[in-house]
């Protein structure tokens, strides 16, 4: 909108506000200059969190995006490019030399230096799981002057690169070294990074509003935008991320021309903007997300592989995605752990959910394995849209596999804590949940948490998986992406085999826009440069 | 009077103490774990402790509550656990939008309910009084976001007079906030409305048949001042306590109509702070809460002896 907005106000403190509960308050606020331009996006959730490393939150992960840059980025072919540094690997594959590009500078006017880098790399490490796997095998990070890092290796990582330019879920963002050297157990509290936007800590309201500024000292790269790699041009002086926790009011105000961009649109409610002029509804991420169940296998039943065969076996992809959806038009029936329009990606083996449930094989699994009739703790969450339903299929689809299900309804917040318990059912445990993630977030063997083999050391659920474990070291080791591509294939077959986990089909979420916003890019993560905005 | 209000002030402070030992204890009790929250979806349970200890959730309950209360004493309401902002401005900030539109509420309410229900007990039995009874009836039955969507249809999306959503504070120009306001405040008013105006035309119906009034009516008083000064302010006392009650409600937070208005005001403060499990918030908003009922009481105490002299403390 190339208007005025009215920011929301910060009272005076809370002894004010009492006193003045008969009266009008009268907070004071900076309204923005007339002339400048301000976007408004109703993102998918509220921003709370403002450290990037110690949340894998995606919202959290897009203000990342918005406020610091990065050393490399993931094109649209998931290919590494330079974005603040190019690289050269030496021969053996042990020495990665970074070297900064000219004009890289902080919000608050200081250089990006060397020791920037290495810091927020370190405080990455620690927090982020390939991080862990790339610092496993790492001499020293260190940067000999204040344009040039070197990574040294004890071993050759081939994914490196890769690793340290994937979106999701925490990419490793560059910080001031002061600001990096926090415990990554502590969130940061200073927050200026060197990317093409400014965060207004003055505007910023926890879970309602966050407002950024253009960053005019923001010198982009001259190729063109390809996912988060590429030139980052901002058109614009201010974007304002504001929630609205009801998703027709914010399909109304996109209507009325109150708001320029929401991210997520319910599919159900779709007729409201498929005719509303002046209103855009597209997909801008072409990969979607998934939905998954994931087993515990430290006890009965799920503890005895015939048995997570016979749970594949009673699940049908389509019924749950239908359930979810409702229109064919936005879900996937994939059976590919790595995703479906991945390099990665390989369906082998997942046709035992992908052709719809079968409980006459399930039973069977069921008797071989001599079921006793445990009840399947299934833990439902009532508070989540995009979680609310695949337990409830999934229960009965168990049902009429011959399980005896127990579904307990609980909120999110009790989800998180129970799948966090090792203890058995009868001390508070679980059986099975189930929960959603970005594609990007699962497209290989180090990024998707549900393939940790490590037990205890892993992704609630603890499968002790040693072969996993094998044919992921294996993944580092490989040379070449046609031996990634093969292993992968090797890790696919193997989760359908074992049954790591349920994955249960591919669906996408559109976004809209006003027409007068344009030249959004194409990306798993919503990002703001690149975008023009002309006046209504 | 003055010992008298006194005396209750000085009675709230066991009454918050009870609340905050209970609301913590419940916290506590309660499952949920703000580090899993914090942390995302994918951290390992090994971050998730590292977390917990950083954010003090592994310390012994007798030290939780120790630092938290001590904290409390010097006016520190803590930080948020999520966001790592000061709980006091967070509280602060959202105060704002909700006195502000319960307040408008609440002079809607009375404005309209009060003579609607003295005119529907003057009227006893007459379509007047049916008029307003049906109008009640329906003011209780119809979901106030039902109400919300039919006004944001008609008056923002139709007409196109007010905006959809959104909250304006004053400074901002009076235009801008009543034009924001103006939805929410007859959304809630419908409620309270119907509320009020069932409660004055039953207290009237009560005080319209007493010796006075006939008495009034016989000396030949005008039938308005009869009906506002003799009858009105005797059957002041449970309208009075009803519109207490209603403010301290609004003020208290209304979730769904700041969500279909897309107001930030306290509902929502406490049901993200409730789903995340973020306890200084939880704790500071059912404290805040508390504090406003006990306040609001004693304000509804005091004003009867305005209306009703026999009322002395």
């Amino acid at each position: 909108m190339t208007q005025t907005r009215f920011t929301l106000p910060k009272a005076q403190g809370l002894g004010a506000s009492l006193l003045a509960a008969s009266v009008l308050l009268l907070p004071s606020v900076a309204p923005a200059q007339e002339d400048e331009t301000t976007l408004t996006a109703v993102m998918h959730s509220g921003l709370r969190v403002l450290d990037p490393v110690i949340t894998t939150a995606h919202i959290t992960r897009n203000h990342g995006y918005m406020i610091y840059d990065v050393l490399t980025a993931s094109d649209e072919n998931f290919e590494p490019q330079p974005q603040m540094a190019d690289w050269d690997v030496s021969d053996d594959g042990l020495t990665y030399t970074f070297t900064l590009r000219d004009g890289l500078t902080f919000h608050d006017g200081a250089p990006v230096t060397g020791a920037d880098v290495v810091a927020s790399l370190k405080r990455w490490g620690v927090k982020d799981s390939g991080g862990q796997f790339i610092f496993d095998v790492t001499e020293s990070l260190e940067a000999p002057d204040d344009g040039t890092v070197v990574w040294t290796l004890t071993e050759p990582f081939a994914p490196l690169l890769e690793v340290i330019s994937k979106q999701s879920a925490v990419p490793p963002f560059i910080m001031p070294a002061r600001v990096a050297e926090t415990s990554p157990d502590e969130t940061i509290t200073e927050y200026v990074g060197s990317g093409p936007f400014v965060f207004n800590e003055d505007e910023y309201e926890p879970g309602v509003s966050v407002t950024y500024e253009k960053f005019d000292d923001y010198v982009p790269r001259k190729e063109a935008p390809s996912w988060m790699a590429g030139g980052k041009v901002v058109n614009v002086d201010r974007v304002v991320w504001t929630t609205m926790p009801d998703n027709l009011t914010a399909m109304n105000a996109l209507a009325a021309g109150e708001i320029d961009y929401l991210e997520q649109v319910q599919i159900d409610l779709m007729p409201i903007l498929e005719s509303a002029p002046g209103v855009v509804v597209e997909m801008r991420d072409p990969l979607g997300y998934v939905t998954i169940g994931r087993p515990n296998f430290l006890y009965p039943p799920f503890d005895d592989k015939l048995v997570r065969q016979a749970a594949l076996a009673a699940l049908g992809q389509e019924q749950m995605l239908a359930t979810m959806q409702g229109d064919p038009e936005y879900y996937n029936v994939c059976g590919a752990i790595f995703g479906c329009a991945t390099p990665l990606g390989d369906e082998t083996g997942s046709e035992i959910v992908t052709a719809g449930p079968d409980p006459e094989r399930s039973k069977e699994l069921l008797e071989e394995a001599g079921y006793d009739g445990t009840p399947v703790v299934l833990m439902a969450p009532t508070d989540v849209v995009s979680l609310v339903n695949q337990p409830v299929v999934a229960a009965q689809a168990l049902r009429e596999g011959g399980f005896e299900v127990d579904l307990q309804s609980m909120d999110w917040q009790s989800v998180v804590q129970r799948r966090a318990q090792q203890a058995p059912v009868s001390e508070g445990g679980w059986n099975l949940f189930f929960t959603n993630w970005m594609v990007p977030e699962i497209s290989d063997p180090l990024i998707n948490v549900m393939v940790n083999g490590r037990g205890d050391d892993g992704w609630f659920g603890w499968p002790e998986d040693p072969e996993i474990e094998e044919m992921r070291a294996a993944f580092v080791a490989a040379t070449s992406p046609e031996e990634q591509k093969e292993i992968a294939v090797q890790i696919q077959e193997h989760v359908m085999d074992n049954v790591n986990y349920f994955m249960m089909g591919e669906y996408l979420i559109p976004q809209a826009r006003r027409d007068t916003m344009q030249n959004m890019i194409q990306s798993p993560v919503p990002v703001f440069w690149n975008i023009t905005l002309d006046a209504e | 009077m003055f010992a008298y209000i006194l005396r209750r002030l000085l009675a709230t402070i066991p009454v918050l103490l009870i609340v905050a030992i209970f609301v913590f204890l419940l916290l506590r009790l309660t499952p949920g774990d703000p580090a899993a929250i914090l942390a995302g979806d994918a951290a390992t349970p090994a971050q998730l402790e590292r977390i917990r200890d950083r954010l003090g959730l592994n310390d012994p309950l007798h030290v939780q509550f120790f630092t938290w209360f001590g904290q409390m004493l010097r006016g520190d309401l803590g930080t948020s656990l999520i966001s790592n902002t000061d709980v006091v401005d967070m509280v602060a900030a959202r105060l704002a939008p909700t006195i502000n539109i319960a307040v408008m509420t609440i002079v809607i309410s009375v404005l309209l309910a009060v003579p609607m229900g003295v005119v529907a007990a003057w009227r006893h039995r007459t379509w007047i009084d049916i008029a307003v009874m049906t109008f009640s009836v329906l003011g209780f039955s119809v979901p106030v976001f039902v109400i919300g969507y039919i006004l944001i249809q008609i008056f923002a999306i139709e007409l196109r007079w007010v905006p959809v959503q959104g909250y304006a504070a004053p400074t901002d120009g009076l235009g801008a906030f009543f034009s924001r306001a103006i939805l929410p405040s007859l959304t809630l008013a419908t409620i309270y409305v119907a509320l009020i105006a069932r409660m004055t035309r039953a207290s009237m119906l009560e005080v319209l048949g007493e010796d006075y009034v006939r008495t009034a009516r016989a000396k030949g008083v005008r039938e308005n001042v009869v009906l506002f000064r003799h009858a009105l302010r005797n059957a002041a006392v449970p309208i009075l306590t009803i519109i207490g009650t209603g403010f301290a409600l609004l003020i208290s937070g209304v979730v769904v109509t700041e969500s279909v208005f897309n107001i930030p005001g306290i509902g929502r403060l406490t049901v993200d702070a409730i789903l995340a499990r973020d306890y200084p918030v939880i704790q500071a908003m059912i404290l805040l809460t508390a504090g406003i009922y006990v306040m609001v009481n004693l304000l509804v105490d005091v004003s009867y002896s305005f209306f009703d002299p026999r009322i002395r403390y």
